[in-house]
């Protein structure tokens, strides 16, 4: 997918496309191999993408679709079968043990299940990472102190993650990854065990780390609202290849295989209720109406083109469905609209007129 | 009961704990390192070595399989060369010390194997070594479920003391047969059986409340 040919509105990464990439794949591959009754797996395959320092990169999956292997791949958990990782410039596949450390304390890395020591306080939890690399006690504990305060959880430095609710344990399990500073972050569905209020939390929280330090967050998920909240850009994966990516925005506005456009429907209403989907055939119905769908994006996503459509136009305009949404500050909207079958070319030209598209669905009576 | 029985009693009771808490502390310093091991040299796990870890569960299991009475008489030789005798208490200590290692072993295996691979991904993500795994991640981790696994040994290790009478080992067990059963004496049988009761069951309680003490999985209510 050709990313530059792509008009994007509002969707600019943060970083200039200038600088060297902070994470690069060239032509990843890992396989599994065979083994007893188990057939070979494949994991990834031939996967390459550049993520930009500062960017907040989104890959997103069903289950089973090598986005868990993506993310492992960069911090060495898991070594690719064929092809390059490189992480600031260093290709991952060619460290040895201790260099291979050092690149870790370089990268923190969230979990769904947020992998607390239940043995250890909240302030032992964050201060495990300095402790692995060796730093003295005072330097520790004025480090921990900071990363409290970053995440609002001064006052339960002394308890157990067993007393914590979730939001709190991914919290710690956030200071505990800055803890050492690093230069990206990499989160395994960090929310996807949490409710949408506290992702939405959580959410924040990352994106305010991602601002006031400027660390890379390269994020796995299955939740398209989770890419819309706080990605810049976003990779679709399916049967361990990337099958499209862009700007959040752009794929929002024009997605392009049919995976891309089922995960934008999970969050924009862009999909056609199943009832009205079931009521919608192809010919026009005698005295019916006719159904259209009408993407509200770029500088035009907010024109006034339903009252020119009843005022201007003559046209009768009933609402079926929608939503109006921002997505990277940007406005960005799925309408489902009925009008008489009549005035069906006369209300696309107008929506046409707006800056808007359109497309005609099917009728209904 | 005479002042002479009880003199004995206490002896008996001295002598078993003696046995029991040598045996156990042995069998740990072996058996610990032991365990962990089993539990991490599979394939693909910190320290791999398939091969290696076959042959010692073999090994393993090839012990614990063995009855300890005749563990206690097949092994005479090798107990006369570590105690430099095969008769007495701290002879009796080797066969103990043998049969508790790869029990020990086993129940470290099992409590480290049940902690979360998650931890250990995530330590190994923070740059952590194999080394600090085990001892900063793996063994905190499996504590409560290894001081339950420990109670389990000593108070097995009791029962298993009585039987190292046949070697002169001394001990409840061996009072009790000999005064108890061999001169009929039902009422050094009984008191036997009183104190073995009570000493398994405050080593249990002990036990269970200090596991209870260093597990904070579960929120205090």
């Amino acid at each position: 997918m050709n990313v530059a040919t792509r008009i994007g509105a509002a969707a600019v990464p943060r970083a200039a496309s200038t600088q060297p990439p902070a994470i690069r794949f060239e032509s990843v591959s890992k396989l599994y191999p065979a083994r007893g009754r188990d057939a070979q797996v494949t994991a990834l395959e031939g996967v390459s993408l550049a993520v930009a320092p500062g960017e907040i990169y989104g890959v997103i999956g069903r289950s089973g679709a090598g986005k868990s292997t993506l993310l492992r791949v960069i911090n060495g958990l898991e070594r690719p079968s064929a092809g390059r990782v490189l992480v600031d410039g260093t290709e991952v596949g060619g460290l040895d043990g201790a260099g291979l450390r050092t690149l870790r304390r370089r990268i923190g890395m969230i979990f769904q299940h947020f992998n607390l020591l239940s043995s250890r306080t909240v302030f032992d939890n964050i201060g495990f990472p300095l402790e692995l690399a060796g730093a003295r006690r005072p330097a520790i504990a004025a480090r921990v102190g900071e990363l409290l305060e970053l995440v609002g959880l001064e006052d339960k430095r002394g308890r157990y993650p067993a007393e914590l609710s979730g939001g709190q344990k991914q919290r710690v399990g956030i200071a505990r990854a800055l803890a050492t500073e690093p230069r990206v972050l990499l989160s395994d569905e960090a929310t996807s065990a949490l409710d949408p209020e506290t992702t939405r939390s959580i959410l924040d929280l990352l994106r305010r780390v991602n601002a006031l330090t400027g660390v890379t967050i390269v994020l796995i998920t299955h939740e398209m609202q989770v890419i819309k909240d706080i990605a810049d850009r976003v990779a679709v994966i399916e049967g361990g290849g990337i099958i499209e990516e862009g700007a959040v925005y752009d794929v929002f506005a024009r997605p392009q295989t049919a995976t891309a456009r089922s995960f934008v429907a999970s969050v924009t209403g862009s999909g056609v209720p199943d009832d009205l989907a079931a009521a919608l055939s192809p010919c026009p119905v005698e005295g019916g109406r006719a159904v259209l769908r009408i993407v509200l994006t770029g500088e035009q996503a907010t024109a006034p083109f339903l009252s020119h459509l009843a005022r201007s136009a003559g046209i009768d305009v009933q609402i079926l469905s929608g939503q109006v949404d921002r997505i990277g500050g940007a406005p960005f909207g799925n309408l489902l609209l009925a009008v008489p079958v009549l005035a069906e070319a006369t209300a696309l030209a107008v929506v046409r007129e707006h800056g808007l598209s359109g497309e005609g669905l099917g009728y209904v009576a | 009961m005479s002042p002479e029985l009880i003199g004995l009693i206490v002896d008996a009771t001295g002598e078993t704990l003696y046995m029991v808490a040598v045996a156990a502390l042995l069998g740990t310093l072996l058996g610990l390192p032991l365990g962990v091991f089993l539990a991490t040299s599979g394939r693909g796990e910190l320290f791999e070595a398939v091969a290696l870890n076959r042959v010692l569960g073999l090994v393993v299991n090839a012990t614990r399989s063995t009855p300890f009475i005749i563990l206690v008489v097949a092994i005479i030789p090798f107990t006369r060369l570590v105690a430099g005798t095969s008769i007495g208490t701290n002879a009796a200590m080797v066969p103990l010390t043998v049969a508790a290692t790869p029990f020990i072993a086993r129940i470290i295996e099992a409590a480290v194997r049940e902690v979360d691979h998650g931890l250990s991904e995530a330590s190994r993500a923070m740059g952590a070594t194999p080394m600090q795994i085990v001892v900063k991640v793996l063994l905190p981790e499996a504590r409560p479920a290894i001081v339950l696994g420990l109670t389990l040994t000593v108070v097995s290790l009791i029962g298993y003391s009585a039987m190292v009478g046949a070697v002169g080992g001394g001990g409840l067990g061996d009072l009790g047969i000999r005064y108890g059963y061999q001169r009929f004496m039902p009422e050094v049988m009984a008191a036997v059986v009183v104190v073995l009761i009570v000493l398994v069951q405050s080593l249990q309680s002990v036990g269970e409340a200090l596991a209870r003490h260093v597990n904070k999985r579960i929120r205090p209510a």
